[in-house]
């Protein structure tokens, strides 16, 4: 039985379904990171967490305990809100204390609270200071000095960075990660930056139009997503998602796709788990990592296969460079090193990895192979 | 529904959480359903029934509307009711954007000016009909000075002349409201997006034109508001006659509101009374629950 | 709905400078005529004022002698304190002073309560939402536009039936009842804009209902209590019908006794005294407007504007 147990939850406004039966079960210390484009019901998945919004059916336990009809105040969580919800007439000590205050804690332990807090996050010298005189990262701060001051058995995160400029997100990303390190909450975090997700989480619920569409570690979710929906959502630049057919190349099965110029080329498969199926029509999935420059291709790989293509227009990122190509009509995108002398309008050699290669059904959009 | 049993058993004090914001709300909710709604069909009944001076309950079907329709004092009524609100509105409008586009011009103390402009809006219609009843009063008022400096043939009578009287309505009520339209249209004004208006005169538009064609027809959401308003004061336009020319001379300026109140109060029809009192509801709803219903909708 | 509008009435109301608005070459002769049609339009305004200001502070016989124009020759402070304290205002000859005193009485305490109750209708309304609350909160706002000679004959005896018809309590209640629907308008459309992760924040921090009102919201809501106090003051203050139809001699309020003291047919009209009066009755709503009137234009606007 796991720490935070999600059970069949759902939630309804009306006829209006949000949230269609989820299950999810973490251990107590887990990092779990709700991704998902706007709407997709993972903010209400976490307000179910909290307690703001109840569960239309289905229950919600924190260590064993069912949460129907239990106060958030009651449900021993603390949330770290998108706009960081400090009371702005309160003083950034008066902000920390206000949960302590609440819940009757007495005076002397409030200042002993507040002040590991502060030492914790380095916000000492701003605790008299009104949250209007704070900068973004500071109020960043503390709001979740607020969180930890209740010893909370979860610890809630509703897009906490997505009010921060991109430099400062980095910057409080890596102190969210340190600070789950030093310890050792279990926390549930909402976002929308699949970046943010791979980086901080050790679990993943990748989420869309009311269904969780894949639970895992960010391995899993990176390397064998479920659907079409989760591949093209989770990395960047995203995988290269095009339709082909298997085919019988020489009694292996692989994937014949058309070239800009309207030739085909073909990419056998690593397994043959697609050996019976000559003739149907797939969607190949290849991230821009496995299409390579011939020299940069993965030594360690048994099934690197060129294609020769022309090439559309290169992107020069610094450490390395974005070529684009047509492969079944769609652009694919390979990540080239830097120093490759590739330029629009050659043809040239792309090495494709097809140990990375994943395969889906262009009706159902699930993985097949 | 496949809940689980909760952990904690919920007690009564959890149930008046639950409750506490209704329960809030629910004065306000017993008021307005009482003294509005309850009220409203009160007054709904009575214009059916035979009361005079007191509520009674005998019914006599349409016929209190039937009377009210052949008594021509309330046919004066509506007939006021008419030419005040359409110069009411019209002048308001017409004097309010006139002064909110030439405040807009980027005018030296236009705060000062803008609250001499305003200021009759914070005063009673009563002390704005004393005012101005004897300012005009042709004994002591402006027909008086005007004589006095040496025009001896000037004449100004009009509150004391049945046929105009009513006009001197619209004079003082404009004086009272017209700022306000001004500074709805200013606020409208405002809203404008600048750039658009530089995109305009790139474009090589004249100030006329880019009033005629850009400016004004965007005001339409201000235009909405200030008819609403202007229509809404004019239904229930009662202080101002009464302090101005109480009605008069004779039966000149009576207005549907101060009908309702002599025949209800003074003259003891209160049947008649009530029922004037639903026509000019129906006026008012047929303006105002449209509004209301736009406006709330768009909201959520 | 109003938020929209409130915000572009606040900018009206505080003197925000027009934007930018680039002029091909400002002549001077039209900027001239501008200037002269506004001052003009001042002189309009103004003029009744000053005619009754003047008016108040000379002898009747200059009046009666056809100088309403004039500067007084003869500068008196007499119709004044007749106003206040010995002129005849219906069978009494007291003065409005009693009058202004039950205006001072009714506005107070019904300002007082309507605005509360609008501030936790208001809070309610926005953030303890509940299926059907912007339906009730339209029935309640159209309670604010309903000509209310709708509702006099049954008031009336309403107040009879509460044992306050014809007194001052009697009077408060009723602008209690139809004054809430404005305020409960006000604070909604506020607390609307303030934002609802604070409510939430404070919930999951354990705060109940009263408190969170009382620690989150009540501190930032002193400048929409403002708006709503200068339009109920101005509003309750400024009322004729229900203080006409529901008092007696002893509890009418000033706009009454006013139009009572212009209005008797009986002696010599005391032109100068009926102007003094009339300054006197409007003074308080005056002085508000000159020291609040930025929240009063905005209270106006969201007000009028809004339903």
């Amino acid at each position: 039985m796991g720490f935070l147990e999600i059970d069949r939850a759902t939630k309804s406004y009306g006829a209006v379904k949000v949230l269609h039966e989820t299950d999810i079960s973490i251990d107590e210390g887990e990092f779990l990171v709700l991704v998902g484009p706007s709407g997709c019901g993972k903010s209400t998945l976490l307000n179910m967490i909290a307690g703001l919004e109840e569960v239309s059916s289905g229950d919600i336990r924190i260590k064993g305990r069912s949460m129907n009809g239990v106060k958030p105040a009651d449900r021993n969580i603390a949330m770290v809100f998108q706009s960081y919800a400090l009371y702005p007439n309160m003083t950034v000590r008066g902000n920390i204390s206000f949960g302590m205050e609440m819940h009757k804690v007495p005076k002397p332990e409030r200042e002993t609270k507040i002040a590991q807090v502060a030492d914790l996050l380095q916000i000492g010298q701003l605790l008299d200071r009104k949250p209007g005189q704070l900068s973004g990262g500071q109020r960043q701060r503390v709001a979740m000095g607020r969180a930890l001051t209740r010893d909370p058995d979860v610890f809630l995160f509703d897009e906490p960075l997505s009010n921060l400029d991109a430099k400062l997100r980095v910057d409080m990303r890596m102190e969210i990660k340190k600070l789950h390190q030093k310890l050792g909450t279990t926390i549930v975090y909402v976002t929308h930056d699949q970046i943010e997700a791979l980086t901080l989480s050790t679990r993943i619920a990748v989420m869309y139009g009311g269904y969780v569409q894949q639970m895992g570690t960010p391995r899993e979710i990176y390397d064998n997503p479920a659907n079409l929906f989760v591949a093209g959502f989770m990395g960047s630049p995203s995988m290269n998602l095009f339709p082909a057919r298997v085919v019988d190349a020489g009694g292996a099965p692989a994937a014949e796709f058309t070239l800009a110029g309207g030739e085909t080329a073909l990419l056998p498969f690593a397994g043959d788990a697609l050996a019976a199926q000559q003739g149907r029509d797939i969607v190949l999935g290849i991230r821009p990592e496995a299409i390579t420059d011939e020299g940069g291709a993965d030594r360690n790989s048994r099934a690197v296969h060129v294609v020769e293509s022309p090439i559309e227009i290169t992107e020069p990122a610094g450490s390395d460079t974005f070529v684009v190509t047509q492969w079944g009509g769609r652009d694919a995108v390979g990540r080239f090193r830097a120093d490759v002398p590739a330029r629009a309008g050659d043809r040239f050699a792309f090495a494709v990895n097809m140990e990375k290669a994943v395969v889906f059904d262009p009706e159902t959009e699930t993985r097949i192979a | 529904m496949s809940r689980a049993e909760p952990a904690f058993r919920r007690g009564p004090f959890d149930r008046l959480r639950d409750w506490l914001p209704k329960l809030v709300l629910s004065p306000t909710i017993a008021i307005v359903a009482i003294f509005v709604y309850g009220f409203i069909l009160f007054t709904l009944y009575l214009s059916f029934t035979d009361s005079r001076i007191l509520p009674s309950f005998g019914w006599v079907g349409m016929k209190n509307y039937e009377n009210l329709f052949r008594i021509r004092a309330w046919d004066t009524a509506v007939t006021n009711l008419v030419i005040f609100g359409v110069l009411y509105i019209a002048v308001c409008c017409a004097l309010g954007l006139l002064l909110a586009i030439l405040l807009d011009q980027r005018i030296r103390a236009e705060g000062f000016i803008r609250t001499i402009y305003l200021y009759p809006m914070a005063l009673s219609f009563i002390v704005t009909g004393v005012a101005w009843k004897w300012f005009l009063d042709p004994g002591i008022g402006l027909e008086a000075v005007v004589r006095g400096w040496g025009w001896e043939s000037f004449a100004f009578d009009w509150i004391k002349n049945g046929d105009m009287a009513i006009y001197t309505i619209v004079i003082a009520a404009v004086w009272q409201t017209s700022g306000f339209v001004m500074a709805m249209f200013l606020a409208g004004l405002r809203g404008i997006d600048g750039e658009m208006l530089k995109a305009a005169q790139i474009d090589g538009a004249s100030t006329l034109a880019l009033y005629r064609r850009i400016v004004i027809p965007q005001l339409r959401p201000a235009f909405m508001s200030a008819f609403v308003v202007l229509a809404h004061m004019a239904i229930k336009s009662y202080d101002l006659v009464i302090a101005l020319t109480g009605g008069g001379p004779g039966t000149a300026t009576e207005l549907p509101a101060t009908f309702m109140y002599s025949y209800t109060f003074t003259r003891n029809q209160m049947g008649i009374g009530a029922a004037s009192a639903v026509i000019m509801l129906m006026t008012i709803a047929a303006i105002i629950v449209p509004y209301l219903w736009s406006e709330l909708r768009e909201k959520s | 709905m109003p938020t929209d509008f409130t915000s572009q009435a606040v900018t009206a109301g505080t003197g925000t400078p027009a934007p930018i608005r680039k002029r091909r070459r400002t002549a001077a002769a039209p900027r001239v005529i501008l200037y002269l049609i506004l001052a003009l339009f001042c002189v309009y305004y103004l003029l009744p004022l000053c005619v009754m200001v003047v008016n108040s502070l000379k002898p009747l016989g200059e009046i009666t002698a056809g100088g309403m124009m004039a500067l007084p020759e003869q500068w008196t402070l007499a119709p004044w304190s007749s106003a206040w304290s010995t002129a005849q205002v219906g069978v009494d000859a007291t003065g409005l002073r009693p009058y202004f005193v039950n205006s001072i009485l009714m506005v107070v305490p019904a300002v007082a309560i309507s605005t509360i109750l609008g501030a936790l209708n208001g809070y309610v309304l926005t953030k303890w939402t509940f299926r059907g609350a912007t339906l009730l909160f339209g029935l309640v706002l159209f309670g604010c536009f309903i000509p209310f000679q709708i509702v006099l004959i049954p008031m009336a005896r309403m107040l009879g039936l509460m044992g306050i018809a014809g007194t001052v309590p009697g009077l408060v209640f009723v602008h209690l009842v139809y004054g809430i629907g404005f305020s409960t308008l006000y604070f909604r459309n506020y607390y609307a804009a303030f934002p609802t992760e604070l409510v939430r924040a404070a919930q999951i921090d354990g705060a109940g209902f009263f408190t969170i009102f009382r620690r989150i919201l009540l501190p930032s809501s002193g400048p929409i209590a403002v708006v709503c106090i200068i339009w109920q003051f101005t509003n309750i203050w400024n009322d004729f019908l229900f203080g006409a139809s529901f008092s007696d001699f002893d509890s009418q309020p000033m706009t009454v006794a006013l139009n009572n003291l212009v209005q008797s047919s009986t002696g010599v009209k005391e032109y100068n005294v009926h102007f003094a009066g009339a300054i006197m009755a409007a003074l308080p709503t005056l002085l508000v407007y000159v020291v609040a009137g930025r929240f009063f234009v905005r209270g106006l606007m969201a007000g009028s504007v809004k339903g």
